[in-house]
């Protein structure tokens, strides 16, 4: 727009430095309403404040958690996966299965893993190679792989997990610490690196923006979609053990509507769920604060449908904000 | 032609940061067509949208024969019988050509439900007075080409009797037939006595058809007049604010060895038997017309689209481009014609859209490395002349002539043997199209290799060392560029006749 026009302009990197961006970001106001929760938590009543209560709270998310990490990057690349849930059914039955069998632990561990991947590499091909949108596909894999654990289970229950089995989901790494927190924060810090900081994650935003133009510019989408569906698979058979080991038990009914509540987080945490925008920091601040409000209910002893009336109009305000904030500011130019 | 039938005087429009358009005046005579110039970013488009009452100005008044009137949204300006026929015409595929020719002002019948007969028989009308009958009423508008969903527009404004007709670069994606065509129905609209905006980049169709000009600059109305009193020159003088020497830059490059070789390629339905060589240090020109099938050769070349049969060889050696990523890591790259949809990522930052291709070579061990994409980035764009404010600002922010230099930035970063550039400065003002033009000399001067696909003549006259001809998807033709090529040649065996009254 200026008049001063020279033949060789130097342009800056960035106008805005690092700390403004930061100061009025998504994150930001995220964590002012957990530290808001936090603090009237605290005040309503007198048991939260306790490590031990604490800890029990971090069991509210964890393991969703772990999958919204891997559902914030399908998401970001402009697909989604509805099956995470029945995926955790499915490994948990196939872990059931394998125990009848007298599978040990690492057995164990090793077919919750395998499972989900299997099922993850199962929606990526469709996915990628049938060139459907996904929202179809996982709508009809969450019917299949659930399907199966009804079939095999029926009104039964696996039963009789091995006593060292428990420690994925009871188990506490030092005081009052529990495992499924440890690997939780590990697998942020990873899936933080990955989104972030690596080619990798560059080329989930590139596809996430535009999928041609990512195209045309020697990404392979399709890979890179495959992938991400693996890897959500993957994390949903981590989140299968955790949760088996801490219930001790299967049933086909199992992590029945999580992935709402999963992509809630996600979709909580600042991602765009029309793909292209978003961070892991946003989904881990997110996580705390659904596991925070959950806790709190339960402490003021408000029954399981409230909360699930707040989740929804929470949902619904999250992804309704920012699009009247940018409607509201649109008007105000014009 | 005393008074105007649209006046224009002080319109100012800001946004946070621009103000797009500063004290503007503009005048619209009837049976006339005057011609809005200016390069992009002048504040064309925000005139546009402020005579369809999209934006509403802060300063200024708008008369309609004399009365001032005020804009308060699309329908108002519908209403005064104002009509924009835009460059991507914003019409509704899924309907008929009836249908969207009377939109929102169908016949009704007694019941209040649309007359579905009269509307046809209406549209039918409209279509034959303007001599498009050709175009049934009850097509659906997707299976009409450009060409014709241009005339149904141009139907529509017939059809509420608008008596100003906007056109916004209304033959950007025609071919030369198909804007001769348009060119006869606009007379037919002066001769009706209508007043005409016309908005175009190309000198030539101005000149053809219009009667006066205004240029913006910057926002700013620089000037105005009759163009039958203007030379050229002079007009561009205004547009630039400075003196273009020479509108295609002179080079010595020497030609060497044979870098491409395509033989025989061929796709089921889009192109056959597509063979030719490219040199190093030449610019190979692709001329055609729209629909030739130029770019799905390109594209096929690239690995975007997999031919049926056909070998390319590069350096002597055969490839197999099975991706773009196969085609990049090759050497072979593509500046899309779609800069929009193909090209850029708009709402990610410059750099990492022109660090993109080049990822795994300024990375450690799949890590993002930001200072390495800073000073790539900046070492290419600015060797461009990009105008941005910070290499962090969204693509989408951008101007289109920008936008196109952060696509060919992102393709010289990867240093290529060979780049394709499709249309590669369509619907970019003159100022951008001197700096590809000038850049794509220093290409060529630097020992790449250049195939260049164009449909304005003077760009491949101006650039090209060999032109090849395609029409209906083969090779029709192949000259030297020397001073025995002219181009009306060059037209009629793109166009595949005989005579041209060139």
């Amino acid at each position: 727009m200026s008049e001063q026009k020279t033949i060789m302009r130097h342009i800056p990197d960035r106008l805005d430095s690092p700390l403004h961006s930061a100061i009025f970001s998504w994150q930001t106001l995220l964590l002012t309403v957990a530290i808001g929760i936090f603090v009237i938590n605290s005040f309503a009543s007198p048991y939260f404040l306790d490590p031990w209560s604490l800890s029990d709270a971090t069991f509210n998310f964890t393991e969703k958690a772990l999958i919204a990490l891997a559902m914030a990057l399908v998401i970001i690349s402009g697909e989604i996966d509805l099956s995470v849930a029945a995926i955790i059914a499915l490994a948990s039955t196939m872990m059931g299965i394998a125990l009848q069998f007298g599978a040990d632990t690492p057995v164990l561990v090793v077919v919750g893993l395998l499972s989900g991947l299997v099922c993850g590499a199962f929606n990526g091909l469709l996915v990628t190679g049938l060139g459907l949108p996904s929202i179809v596909i996982t709508i009809g894999t969450m019917s299949f792989f659930r399907g199966i654990s009804f079939i095999v289970l029926g009104d039964q229950a696996f039963k009789g997990y091995p006593i060292d089995f428990a420690y994925f989901g009871q188990g506490y790494v030092w005081w009052v610490i529990s495992f499924e927190f440890v690997l939780f924060v590990v697998s942020a810090i990873i899936f933080y690196a990955l989104l972030h900081k690596t080619n990798f994650g560059r080329q989930i935003f590139v596809i996430g923006n535009n999928p041609i133009a990512a195209q045309f510019s020697g990404v392979r989408v399709g890979r890179v979609k495959f992938l991400l569906f693996c890897l959500t698979g993957l994390m949903s058979g981590v989140a299968a053990i955790l949760l088996t080991s801490r219930l001790g038990s299967t049933r086909p009914s199992i992590a029945s509507g999580w992935e709402l509540e999963i992509i809630t987080f996600v979709v909580l945490g600042g991602v765009n769920i029309l793909g292209g925008a978003g961070s892991i920091l946003g989904v881990v601040i997110a996580a705390f604060i659904m596991g925070m409000v959950t806790f709190g209910f339960g402490l003021q002893n408000v029954p399981g449908i409230v909360m699930s009336v707040f989740t929804g109009a929470l949902l619904i305000c999250v992804i309704a904000l920012p699009i009247v904030v940018r409607r509201f500011r649109k008007g105000a130019i014009e | 032609m005393s008074q105007p039938k649209l006046s224009l005087s002080g319109i100012s429009k800001s946004f946070p940061g621009v103000r797009a358009l500063d004290d503007v005046s503009l005048e619209l005579y009837s049976g006339e067509v005057t011609a809005l110039i200016g390069e992009n970013g002048a504040g064309k488009s925000t005139l546009v949208k402020t005579l369809t009452g999209i934006y509403h100005p802060d300063e200024g008044e708008i008369r309609i024969d004399g009365e001032v009137v005020t804009l308060t949204s699309p329908h108002s300006a519908f209403e005064l019988g104002i009509t924009a026929i835009h460059q991507e015409t914003v019409l509704f595929d899924e309907m008929s050509v009836a249908e969207n020719i009377y939109l929102g002002h169908a016949p009704k019948t007694r019941f209040g439900t649309i007359d579905l007969r009269a509307m046809h028989s209406k549209a039918k009308t409209v279509l034959e007075g303007m001599g498009a009958g050709h175009i049934e009423p009850a097509t659906l508008l997707k299976e009409l080409g450009i060409a014709n969903k241009h005339l149904v527009a141009v139907a529509r404004a017939l059809s509420i009797e608008a008596q100003i007709v906007i056109m916004d670069e209304p033959t950007a994606s025609l071919s030369h037939k198909e804007i001769e065509d348009l060119f006869v129905l606009i007379e037919h609209l002066k001769s009706e006595g209508k007043a005409i905006l016309f908005i175009s980049h190309k000198f030539d169709e101005i000149y053809r058809i219009a009667d006066r000009y205004t240029v913006f600059r910057d926002g700013g109305m620089v000037g105005k007049g009759l163009l039958a009193d203007s030379p050229q020159n002079e007009i561009i003088q205004l547009m630039v604010g400075r003196s273009v020497d020479q509108i295609f830059p002179a080079r010595d490059s020497s030609i060497g060895e044979q870098v491409l070789s395509v033989s025989q390629l061929s796709h089921p339905t889009e192109f056959h038997d597509i063979s030719f060589e490219l040199r190093q240090g030449e610019i190979l020109g692709f001329y055609g017309l729209v629909g030739a099938g130029r770019s799905e050769v390109m594209q096929a070349l690239f690995g975007f689209t997999r031919p049926s049969r056909g070998q390319v060889r590069l350096d002597g050696k055969p490839v197999n481009l099975k991706s773009p990523a196969d085609a990049i890591k090759a050497g072979i790259v593509y500046v899309p014609e779609e800069r929009g949809k193909q090209g850029v990522v708009a709402d990610l930052p410059i750099f990492q859209n022109v660090s993109l291709p080049s990822l795994h070579e300024i990375s450690k061990n799949g890590f993002l490395q930001l200072a390495n994409e800073f000073a790539l980035t900046r070492e290419y764009t600015e060797r461009l002349d990009l105008r941005a404010s910070s290499l962090s600002q969204h693509a989408a922010t951008l101007s289109g002539g920008n936008q196109q230099k952060i696509v060919i930035a992102k393709w010289l970063a990867t240093r290529p043997r060979v780049i394709i550039l499709d249309e590669p400065t369509k619907g970019i003002d003159i100022g951008s199209k001197a700096a590809v033009h000038e850049f794509m000399g220093d290409l060529v001067g630097q020992g790449l290799s250049v195939v260049m696909v164009s449909s304005e003549l003077p760009e491949i006259m101006g650039m090209s060392d060999r032109v090849i001809v395609m029409r209906e998807g083969k090779i029709i033709a192949e000259h030297i560029n020397d001073e025995t090529l002219d181009a009306a040649t060059l037209l009629r065996d793109a166009a595949g006749i005989e005579e041209v009254a060139a």
